[in-house]
């Protein structure tokens, strides 16, 4: 059994243009010491399914599957149980620190609160364990600026505050949606250092949400690309980046500009993102998709494993040897 | 790249900021932030000239005091020749014909209560006055269709566009005047990257098909790489190495280029993976108390006392690179 097991994991919400499907029968795996990629453009569902996983969705919102964390399904415990779990198994970092941080509070009543709460320590001793934990992130004089407010914080800082306080139950699991989204490049390469390293040390697995493939290839054992709120493919990350059997990464990949490429121009993707709540029949990447055939508008593929490499997974009607990666097209 | 006479001179450029002192006392003297510091640079007619840095370092005040939409504290701006420092505002609304802006935020730069069409004539209007209206709807239908929007759009407001129409949108207003320069601000990081290639294709499509020369912001030193053809590196105010693409990404010479480059995760697996990181200490320091000597000393990984004496200048070297260190 693994650590966390997603089993078709739906995400609804009730809007004003009807019931809006977020999240559509996802399903993984994550061991102990693993990370998760999940990648996807605005709207493809990728912060929705780990605020469901953590109870956290918006009223209108309703998750419906299963994730089992060592075989407890967190989607149907009571709050009270679940309160037990969240910041104290199971862990969650956000995109924006300034807004995840309460501006009233100084960092020390936020981070001996956690330990208060799912450890039962005493303020004399949950503030020696914070001010480890932001010596462990690196935080200059940590005993100092426990005292200090989030605005006292520069965007870097306060995000390894974020880190901190998520690690100071030493979780299990780590869900970063977005991490270093906010920060500069210099800053984003120390806190993506520091994740590995913890990684390292404490065995945590980490969920890792982001749009940025660089920060996936740097840090992820598997992907999983989302679009239009449907798994497109999941497999290993060298898979996904060295053979990418789904057009959508074949495309995202094609899009990106590179250091070592002198291609003259990008391989775009045409067209935008499509609206959730009017999502196109068949295939939702379709209307986008290079390959498209009148099956694809007809018929939704499944999403099934590759019979030669039965750990990549795809959702398309094209075989895998069909999906050749794009060559340079004249911009239009 | 062929006429080497530059069509925009900046000769130490330097915005200075006043801003409200730390001290309690309500007569002490305003502190000084310098958001520009003593820039040069040329830019040459139909070249990209890609600016990175990172935030706070003020490429963003750069681009605004280069079209004197910010006062500029000393240096000069040199249009074809022409010295617009100290010029009124006749002679920079003659400029502004030649020199347009994008802006980075693709909605928020769009008036809402305009239709995409009044959005785009509006410079039309504005610096051409005597141009009969059908003309007027004639050229913003043909720039319209140049940048990817159809013509039945054109009675459509800017909130009924998805975030990349907008920025077509915000570049079709941009170069309906066929300017000669126009700069860039960020002009794709709020987009996602399927989108942000369009736009970048776009945008090199329409240089190469109207002869613009660019001055292209942004952050994201892949794109830079990708649409410039020389590349000017700015931390704190200052321009830490000006050379061309090619000697910037293959050969960097200022150890912050260097350390800048290296924290590029980069979507490949195996070399993320056995990459050495040059990782640089500490975050950026604050620009109202800016370290003595070299600014980056402070992060530096190669600082020497020395570093903290004598400000470097910017000096050429015999790669035809320009770099602000002492230590090379």
């Amino acid at each position: 059994m693994a650590l966390l097991e997603v089993r078709n994991l739906n995400v609804q919400f009730k809007t004003l243009d009807g019931v809006v499907t977020a999240v559509n029968g996802l399903s993984f795996d994550l061991e102990r010491g693993q990370t998760l990629g999940i990648v996807g453009e605005s709207g493809s569902g990728k912060s929705q399914t780990v605020l469901a996983m953590m109870g956290l969705l918006a009223s209108n919102g309703s998750a419906t599957g299963q994730a089992l964390l060592e075989g407890q399904d967190l989607l149907r415990l009571p709050p009270k149980a679940l309160n037990s779990i969240r910041g104290n198994r199971v862990a969650m970092i956000f995109q924006d620190p300034m807004t995840s941080l309460n501006p009233y509070l100084t960092v020390e009543r936020q981070m001996t609160e956690v330990l208060e709460l799912h450890k039962g320590m005493t303020r004399r001793q949950a503030r020696v364990r914070a001010v480890q934990a932001l010596d462990a992130v690196k935080i200059p004089d940590a005993a100092r600026r426990l005292a200090m407010y989030p605005h006292e914080f520069s965007g870097g800082m306060r995000q390894r505050v974020m880190i901190a306080m998520a690690l100071l139950c030493e979780p299990d699991v780590l869900i970063a949606d977005e991490p270093t989204t906010a920060l500069d490049v210099t800053v984003q390469a120390q806190i993506l250092a520091l994740l590995r390293e913890l990684q390292r040390e404490h065995g945590t697995a980490i969920v890792m949400i982001t749009h940025d493939l660089g920060v996936v290839a740097g840090l992820c054992d598997q992907v999983m690309v989302l679009y239009g709120g449907r798994v497109m493919e999941q497999a290993s990350a060298e898979s996904i980046f060295y053979q990418p059997t789904h057009p959508y990464t074949v495309g995202l990949l094609g899009a990106l500009p590179r250091i070592g490429n002198d291609n003259p121009s990008l391989l775009a993707i045409p067209g935008a993102p499509p609206d959730m709540a009017r999502l196109p029949s068949g295939c939702p990447f379709n209307e986008r998709c290079q390959w498209r055939e009148p099956q694809c508008v007809s018929q939704r593929p499944a999403l099934t494993a590759l019979p030669e490499k039965p750990d990549v997974w795809r959702a398309c009607h094209k075989s895998a040897a069909q999906i050749q990666p794009l060559k340079p097209s004249p911009a239009p | 790249m062929t006429d080497r006479t530059p069509l925009l001179s900046v000769r130490d450029l330097q915005v200075h900021f006043k801003v409200a002192s730390d001290s309690p006392w309500p007569w002490a003297k305003p502190q000084l932030l310098k958001a520009v510091d003593g820039l040069s640079f040329d830019v040459f007619p139909g070249e990209t000239l890609g600016i990175v840095g990172e935030s706070g370092c003020g490429k963003s005040t750069l681009a605004r005091a280069m079209l004197n939409l910010i006062p500029v504290t000393a240096g000069s701006i040199i249009w074809q020749g022409q010295e617009m420092r100290g010029a009124g505002a006749p002679e920079w609304h003659a400029l502004r014909k030649s020199v347009q802006m994008i802006f980075q935020d693709p909605l928020a730069c769009l008036d809402p209560r305009m239709t995409v069409g009044q959005i785009i004539a509006q410079p039309l209007h504005t610096h051409l006055p005597q141009l009969p209206a059908q003309e007027v709807m004639q050229r913003v239908r043909a720039m319209m269709q140049k940048v990817g929007l159809t013509t039945q759009q054109i009675n459509r407001y800017p909130h009924e566009f998805s975030g990349g129409q907008c920025q077509r949108i915000g570049i079709a207003r941009a170069l309906v005047l066929e300017p000669k320069l126009v700069i860039c601000d960020e002009p794709v990081s709020a987009l996602d990257v399927s989108i942000q290639a369009q736009i970048i294709n776009l945008l090199m499509a329409l240089q190469a098909q109207m002869g613009l020369a660019l001055v292209f912001i942004a952050h994201d030193l892949a794109v830079v790489r990708h649409i410039s053809q020389r590349v000017m590196v700015m931390y704190l105010g200052r321009a830490m190495e000006l050379a061309s693409k090619q000697a910037l990404y293959l050969a960097p010479q200022h150890p912050y280029t260097q350390a800048l480059l290296s924290a590029i995760p980069s979507p490949d697996p195996r070399r993320e993976r056995h990459k050495k990181l040059q990782l640089l200490q500490g975050e950026l320091p604050s620009p109202i108390h800016p370290p003595s000597g070299c600014i980056f000393r402070t992060r530096c990984p190669q600082a020497i006392a020395a570093c903290a004496e004598q400000k470097p200048e910017i000096r050429s070297l015999s790669s035809g690179a320009q770099v602000a260190c002492d230590l090379i």
